[in-house]
């Protein structure tokens, strides 16, 4: 059985559970209290699951997993027979790890101004800011170039965990004050993300609704 | 006094000011510090107990309280703070869901509260689902003895109630607004015959940011209190994204920018009352109003 150690709020967790539901696998949530009890910095959570005291972590049937892209690549590999979302190509591999990184630049800027202004963190918001807006602006010259060929993903001709680990933090970002009309194809490209099939959205991200 | 407060909806009002937890971990020297009324304000616990608080090195009137601190901005509490019996209720879960910051006037946070017609858009699957949009009449009363607003009789076919809920139910609501910045909602608990009750307890760091505490006292013999949270951040996370995409986000009282439904009787009233209080904070007034209005730049 697979079991997620999971907060709803948290964008790493919602990568995971997306690439469940995407992979059509059955999965347990462990419910754990994020915010405000910081139970993932409690000693029993480091001690027992994760030392880093970070969501999200996967328990495979005793493979114990942390860090959500690690995941998306674990998951991927083990469960996609058609090699989609983790495609099985030197070059595109290469791409794919380039954005898994930038996922993590992301978490530790906009994810972090929205920890700021949601839960009261207590970091530099306005480093922060200017950190995701440097992102952003990459992500979006680097879609409109993409998107210039006739491409709409960030690696390869359809959507990969590329996709998927970069994408939750840039659709919260007005939650953490960052405002993203400056970015056209970073805003075609999310909505693009909401509108693949099988999209189950959070909360703050919703579902499109079906078209009339 | 350092608040120097003018408003006559917030006179005699108490204020929630944090949780209590967070001023266990303070002390007069390092004090818990916190954002309110567009001011910072101090507080930590006496060797009694006690809550202290001060703004600008001024005294504020501070009590302790349903596991808050509220203070009295104008330093002349007008009345008692507001009766929560569910709180000392033996057999009752007192379950705090944390601080959780919103960019936008803590009246919407409250009237978005009070609204059952969004449910099955917003909340999807859990407190509502399509297409079963109707919002039956309610009754909406103010208690004379209090100055309360109770909605009555309210009731919503919802799929997922709570976190123990493991299908769909007729769920029975009753909603009360004891200040312009707290309410409470009684609905049909988990646990037959009997209601949880949820606070919410808005906390106006200034005109359009506020933290909003939400407090659960549940019957729930099956969900861990960490179920309980992931619940209600599930609720109010998709909430969340909505009131701060809000414009104007201060909240009209006049009724000329937003036209309400007849679904939306509470949220008229609440309106009403706060218009009858003379609510300032966090409202956008008369004048204000029909300047929006008449530029159309409010949409």
């Amino acid at each position: 059985m697979i079991r997620l150690y999971d907060y709803p709020l948290s964008g790493n967790c919602f990568k995971v559970r997306q690439m469940l539901a995407w992979l059509g696998l059955e999965w347990q949530p462990v419910a754990i209290d994020f915010h405000p009890g910081k139970a993932h910095k409690s000693p029993e959570f480091l001690a027992r699951v994760n030392p880093r005291g970070q969501l999200p972590v996967l328990d495979d049937d005793g493979f114990v997993l942390r860090d959500a892209q690690a995941i998306l690549v674990y998951l991927a590999s083990r469960y996609d027979g058609e090699h989609r979302w983790y495609p099985d190509d030197p070059a595109l591999r290469g791409e794919i790890t380039l954005w898994l990184a930038t996922a993590d630049e992301i978490t530790g800027t906009a994810s972090a101004a929205r920890l700021h202004d949601a839960f009261g963190y207590s970091l530099d918001v306005h480093a922060a800011r200017r950190g995701a807006h440097a992102l952003f602006r990459l992500m979006d010259d680097h879609l409109a170039e993409r998107a210039s060929a006739g491409g709409k993903w960030l690696a390869g001709s359809h959507a990969t965990i590329a996709d998927l680990a970069c994408f939750p933090y840039v659709a919260l970002a007005p939650e953490g004050g960052i405002v993203l009309d400056a970015y056209p194809a970073l805003r075609r490209w999310v909505r693009d993300v909401r509108h693949l099939p099988g999209f189950i959205g959070m909360p703050g991200i919703f579902v499109p609704l079906p078209a009339a | 006094m350092s608040f120097a407060i003018q408003d006559p909806g917030l006179l005699g009002s108490w204020l929630v000011a944090g949780p209590l937890s967070a001023l266990r971990a303070a002390s007069a020297d390092r004090p818990f510090r916190t954002g309110l009324l567009g001011r910072e304000v101090a507080l930590w616990l006496s060797d009694d107990g006690a809550v202290r608080a001060e703004c600008d090195g001024a005294p504020l009137f501070a009590q302790g309280r349903y596991g808050f601190a509220w203070v009295c901005p104008d330093g002349r509490p007008a009345r008692e703070l507001f009766a929560f019996p569910e709180f000392d209720e033996p057999g009752r879960r007192i379950i705090d869901c944390g601080p959780v910051g919103v960019a936008t006037s803590g009246l919407r946070v409250v009237e978005n509260f009070l609204d059952m017609a969004h449910f099955p858009y917003v909340h999807a699957h859990y407190l509502g689902e399509l297409p079963h949009t109707e919002v039956t009449p309610y009754k909406v009363d103010i208690d004379a003895a209090t100055d309360e607003i109770w909605a009555t009789d309210c009731r919503f076919w919802q799929p997922r109630s709570s976190a123990a809920h493991a299908e769909g139910s007729d769920a029975a609501y009753v909603y009360r607004v004891m200040q312009p910045f707290c309410a409470m909602l009684y609905k049909s608990s988990s646990r037959a015959g009997e209601r949880d009750a949820i606070g919410l307890f808005v906390q106006p760091v200034d005109e359009t940011r506020v933290i909003a505490h939400t407090l659960l006292a549940y019957f729930d013999d099956t969900s861990s209190d960490a179920e309980l949270i992931a619940f209600q951040h599930t609720i109010f996370g998709q909430d969340k994204p909505i009131l701060e995409s809000h414009r104007p986000q201060l909240l009209p009282l006049e009724g000329r920018l937003e036209t309400p439904t007849r679904a939306d009787m509470l949220s008229v009233t609440y309106r009403r009352w706060l218009r009858e209080r003379g609510q300032q904070y966090g409202a956008l007034a008369a004048d204000r109003t029909a300047a929006l209005a008449a530029t159309g730049s409010a949409a």
